[in-house]
């Protein structure tokens, strides 16, 4: 039965209903004439506040709020790859053809395309015992991507119907259970509150590395499938260029990119660019895997706190299904601030720099979704999340980055001083971190028999030394350092433009293989053991660092293609016969 | 439509808040007419409302209110702008009434100001270059069309100079078209709005520009419609008369100032520095209303103007802009003390579309990799010069050096020009490689070698 009321009081966002006894916590209801979308936050007495999805511009007290019985939920089933929602999940391309260029108010519409065939595989025969999150069949989604439909999770009994092989639209029924308390259809989709985590047998070490083409990231600071990361950096830095770089090369099966409250103009970006990516492994455009959900910053408030649980929501299905998912949220102190808002409009404590004293928690929430999981079907499936933190005026010791810092296990901090060095990706090697290193050494070892663990061990060595030589280069200038120190300067100006430093527009450099990344790594450390036995022969720097090889040797990131990477060993090979002429003609 | 309602009497009156009690049908973010004991009438709109109470944000102040003598009268719709081809040359207050003695612009058309979002998925995206004519921006930081890109400024900067002469310079190369300029003050003072508008006299530019002024002793409430009512005729203007707009907003300091104001006067809970916890998303409402639209051939390019408190780029002000805006053009007190004019300080200042409309076929093929390189080889020579400024230059090798030469010759070269000089690219671009032929060809990483060789000339 759904619960009638009337709005009593509107402030922004958020309207007060009363006469609504009955409507439960984060229910969704309608409110005003114009049906506008919006879920309960507060239940006290007979009142209930609500949190409105939608501009409330003209809403006036004595309207009518009417709740819809359930949560707010997403819709899980084919037709979500390539699509592009807002923050409670309508398409906006179907917006578009309903109200134009500018988004009007009170649009319903459903998630997923109802009138599309999708052609259905069963897997289920009559008869067969099934569990929530078993596989019922299989959908040929998109070219690249096999959609496994599942059976809702909270349901078990025995298979009375299956439907043939053959095409459906997402409404009708494609197989019938019968449980313990009746009989129920199973069609290819089925809904999900977004604010309850998916079920799972049981969570698992995270063992692989989410492989991003990104050298600094794959090389110094891997992050595992199924890990969390948080991408803090002030304006400017270059946070949603490393998120697009992510969602465009990381090594998952699916890719959701949630655009929570950031620039409109970035969206249109990754809508223009992402379908002309192509996916290494399988040359066919990356918006076949992608989920896109964008509420933009002029968008309403309420919708961008949603977008981040519709999201993560979408990700664990595609888990539950065993595959490997990489979420963004860009930004999550967005959201964050979304909280505040409606927080101060509810007029609750705050608590620091007026966010609600419950931000943490939330975050945890969200964080711990992701993860390496049994799932309920026995497959393996991880949702590996990396969150985007925007902290104001680039102060790391603000609320949201410090909170944050507690859920997630790899930091990749970007500096603005690399930034306005355009030394992208400007993430610091001093401070950020990742705690997947030794999760996922093995599978590097197995990849460099052996060396990959020594040799970033050594690379960082040598920029570590790079950073405390600046403060004496500052006080007595670098021509009064001992050679060998000199010879380190250059080792780390290598490293820092021949490797840490990657062009996301650069044909060649944008994608780095883990192979590539390990050979330009020991093709820069292998000239500085040679030149450092010259030097110690007594070889000036002078003459190692004058090199005209060198500049070479910074471009090989761009000049050497994935495929041909064999090119660097020939390369290392001039380069060492160049260095034994010099020390032949010292001596 | 709902019935107009008058009451007499408010309740209690808080800075520029009146609240209302005992009325009814009134919707949020309404129109609302007061009259003073006087006779005089003000204009608000209501920011809460609840069974029997509103609150109504008074434009023009509360000065002068009684809660005994003040009558109010809800207007049933939302603040709406009349719009139409006729307001370009045309001065208005700041809620969009005429103040040059001209007529109310004869049109039908009204348009509620605080606009729709526009449909991330109708966007198209910005990737056409616009020459200002100053070769910092142009060079280093390009503008394109339907970019919103900041000046970062301080009070006593020659922000407005250089506001002012890329609105005069401003244009598509190998289009005839110029831009529609709005112009919106905020709380400036009026010696500037004067400063604005003989120059856009004297370039002529004044016939195909909108004035919207509010100025300093005008009320600050009133700053908080402004901008909307001026981006509600530039979206007119863009996205149905099919013109280039660009919209300059001075000084968005000042707007800030405003939401402050009466957010503290509602006993919100502030967030940073006293202003409100959605300043973020007001400030998105605004700012978000450059574009340009799939299918229609007109585009809205934002230039904001802030004065940032003590210089600090990290105040909020500057710091949430900076979020929602596609780079900043920051403006740098050292440079200005030392002469140079536009004194823009490249290192902080970014332009994020810039790679989408420069390169082959827009501007030159070796226009990014040049730009790349001078920022590099800029903040080195800076570093450069601290630290010979400790340990001498005779402690710096002779390629540290070169960097020294490097950078004063950008300064005073590259950067500076005059207010009215307006440099076309391929002025910029060989004044950039006349820069890069003072260092070492070794020096020049960030270029492809083809380049280097066609461009790079050493003395």
């Amino acid at each position: 039965m759904a619960v009638k009321g009337k709005i009593r009081k509107i402030s922004g966002p958020v309207v007060t209903a009363e006469n609504v006894s009955g409507l439960e916590m984060h229910e969704l209801v309608m409110v005003g004439q114009d049906e506008l979308i919006g879920e309960v936050v507060r239940v006290e007495g007979d009142a209930a506040t609500i949190q409105v999805y939608e501009d409330t511009v003209g809403l006036r007290p004595g309207e009518k709020v009417e709740g819809s019985g359930m949560p707010l939920a997403v819709e899980l089933g084919p037709g979500l790859l390539m699509g592009i929602f807002d923050g409670v999940q309508r398409p906006l391309e179907v917006i578009q053809s309903l109200t134009g260029d500018f988004i009007k108010r009170g649009i319903k519409t459903p998630a997923l395309p109802r009138d599309k065939d999708w052609h259905f595989v069963p897997l289920l025969k009559k008869g067969d015992v099934v569990s929530g999150g078993e596989i019922m069949g299989t959908v040929q989604e998109t070219s690249i991507f096999q959609h496994r439909c599942l059976v809702p999770p909270n349901i078990k009994g025995k298979v009375e119907f299956i439907a043939k092989e053959g095409d459906y639209k997402i409404e009708e029924t494609v197989c019938r259970v019968s449980t313990g308390k009746g009989t129920v259809e199973l069609k290819l989709y089925h809904r999900w509150p977004v604010r309850e985590p998916r079920p799972y047998v049981e969570r698992l070490e995270p063992s692989e590395p989410l492989i991003t083409g990104q050298r600094i990231i794959d090389t110094f600071f891997p992050v595992a499938k199924g890990g969390a990361v948080a991408i803090p950096g002030g304006f400017g830095t270059g946070k949603t260029i490393t998120s697009h770089q992510l969602a465009a090369w990381s090594d998952a099966e699916v890719i959701v990119y949630i655009g929570c409250g950031e620039r409109g103009n970035e969206m249109t970006e990754v809508l223009l660019t992402f379908p002309e990516w192509k996916d290494p492994k399988s040359g066919r455009p990356l918006m076949e895997r992608t989920v896109l959900i964008a509420n933009t910053s002029n968008m309403p408030v309420s919708a961008r706190e949603a977008s981040v649980y519709t999201g993560i929501t979408i990700a664990e299905y595609f888990r539950d299904m065993g595959y490997n998912v990489a979420i963004m949220a860009d930004s999550t102190s967005r959201w964050a601030e979304a909280l505040r808002e409606i927080s101060g409009r509810l007029e609750e404590m705050p608590a620091e720099e007026g966010y609600p004293s419950y931000l943490s928690s939330r975050l945890g929430e969200f964080y711990e979704r992701a993860g390496r999981v049994k799932t309920l079907n026995g497959s393996v499936g991880s949702v590996t999340l990396i969150g985007a933190v925007s902290p104001p005026g680039g102060d790391f010791s603000e609320p949201v980055t410090v909170h944050t810092k507690r859920f997630v296990r790899c930091f990749w901090a970007l500096d603005s001083s690399l930034a306005s060095m355009r030394h992208y990706p400007a993430i610091n090697w001093l401070t950020s971190y990742s705690e997947y290193t030794d999760y996922v050494e093995s599978w590097w070892n197995k990849l460099t028999s052996n060396k990959w663990r020594f040799q970033t061990l050594k690379a960082m060595e040598i920029l570590k030394r790079e950073d405390e030589l600046k403060e004496v280069i500052r006080l007595v200038g670098s021509e009064a350092l001992p050679e060998h120190e000199k010879l380190v300067l250059e080792t780390a100006r290598l490293l820092r433009e021949g490797f840490l430093q990657q062009n996301a527009y650069d044909p060649i450099d944008t994608y780095s293989s883990p192979e590539k990344q390990f050979k330009l790594l020991s093709v820069i450390l292998s000239f500085h053991e040679m030149a450092s036995n010259a030097i110690s022969k007594g070889v000036p720097a002078s003459r190692i660092v004058s090199m005209p090889m060198l500049a070479d040797l910074a471009k090989l990131r761009m000049s050497v293609e994935n495929e041909r990477i064999n090119e660097m060993d020939k390369f290392q090979e001039i380069l060492s016969t160049e260095i034994k002429r010099i020390m032949e003609a010292k001596s | 439509m709902a019935l107009q309602m008058e009451f007499r009497g408010v309740t209690k009156i808080s800075g520029p808040l009146v609240f209302v009690e005992g009325v009814s049908d009134v919707g949020y973010y309404e129109l609302v007419e007061i009259r003073t004991g006087e006779g005089e009438v003000r204009r608000g709109r209501v920011l809460e409302v609840s069974k029997g109470v509103a609150v109504v944000e008074v434009f023009e102040g509360t000065t002068g209110l009684s809660t005994t003598d003040t009558s109010v009268k809800f207007l049933g719709k939302p603040l709406m702008l009349p719009v139409s081809d006729d307001m370009l040359g045309r001065v208005f207050n700041g809620t969009g009434e005429p103040i040059d003695g001209g007529p109310v612009p004869f049109t039908e058309d009204y348009r509620d100001v605080n606009g729709l979002p526009m449909n991330p998925y109708s966007r198209d995206y910005p990737n056409e270059f616009i020459q200002t004519g100053v070769s910092a921006i142009d060079g280093m930081d390009t503008l394109v069309r339907g970019q919103k890109l900041p000046l970062f400024s301080g009070s006593g900067l020659p922000h407005n100079l250089i506001a002012t002469q890329i609105a005069r310079q401003a244009t598509i190369r190998g289009e005839e078209t110029s831009f529609a300029v709005v112009f919106v003050a905020m709380g400036i003072k009026h010696d500037e709005a004067a400063f604005f508008k003989r120059s856009f006299e004297e370039s002529g530019a004044l016939k195909n520009s909108s004035l919207f002024l509010n100025l300093a002793d005008d009320p600050p409430v009133e700053r908080l419609v402004t901008p909307r009512c001026a981006l509600t005729l530039a979206e007119y203007l863009a996205f149905e008369r099919d013109m280039h707009v660009l919209v300059i907003l001075t000084d968005m300091t000042n707007y800030a100032e405003a939401l402050r104001e009466t957010s503290a006067a509602r006993e919100e809970v502030p967030s940073r520095k006293g202003y409100p916890g959605y300043m973020y998303s007001d400030f998105a409402s605004i700012y978000e209303r450059a574009g340009r639209i799939k299918g229609r051939k007109g585009s809205i390019t934002q230039m904001p103007v802030l004065t940032m408190p003590n210089d600090d780029i990290t105040h909020p002000i500057p710091d949430l802009t900076g979020y929602i805006t596609e780079g900043q053009i920051v403006i740098d007190r050292d440079l200005h003390r030392r002469g140079i004019y536009p004194p823009i300080n490249i290192l902080p200042s970014l332009s994020r579309l810039m790679k989408d409309g420069i390169g082959k076929g827009k501007t030159r093929e070796d226009h990014g990799p040049v730009a790349s390189q001078l920022y590099s080889a800029y903040a080195r020579s800076q570093e450069l010069r601290q630290l010979s400024a400790i340990i001498g230059e005779e402690g710096l090798t002779e390629k540290d050096r070169a960097y020294l030469r490097f950078g004063d010759a950008f300064e005073q070269r590259f950067l500076s020009q005059k207010f009215d000089e307006n440099r076309d690219l391929e002025t910029t671009l060989s004044l950039a490689w006349e820069m890069l032929s003072l260092l070492p060809e070794s020096e020049l990483t960030r270029i492809s070698d083809k380049f280097v060789k066609q461009y790079y000339k050493p003395k």
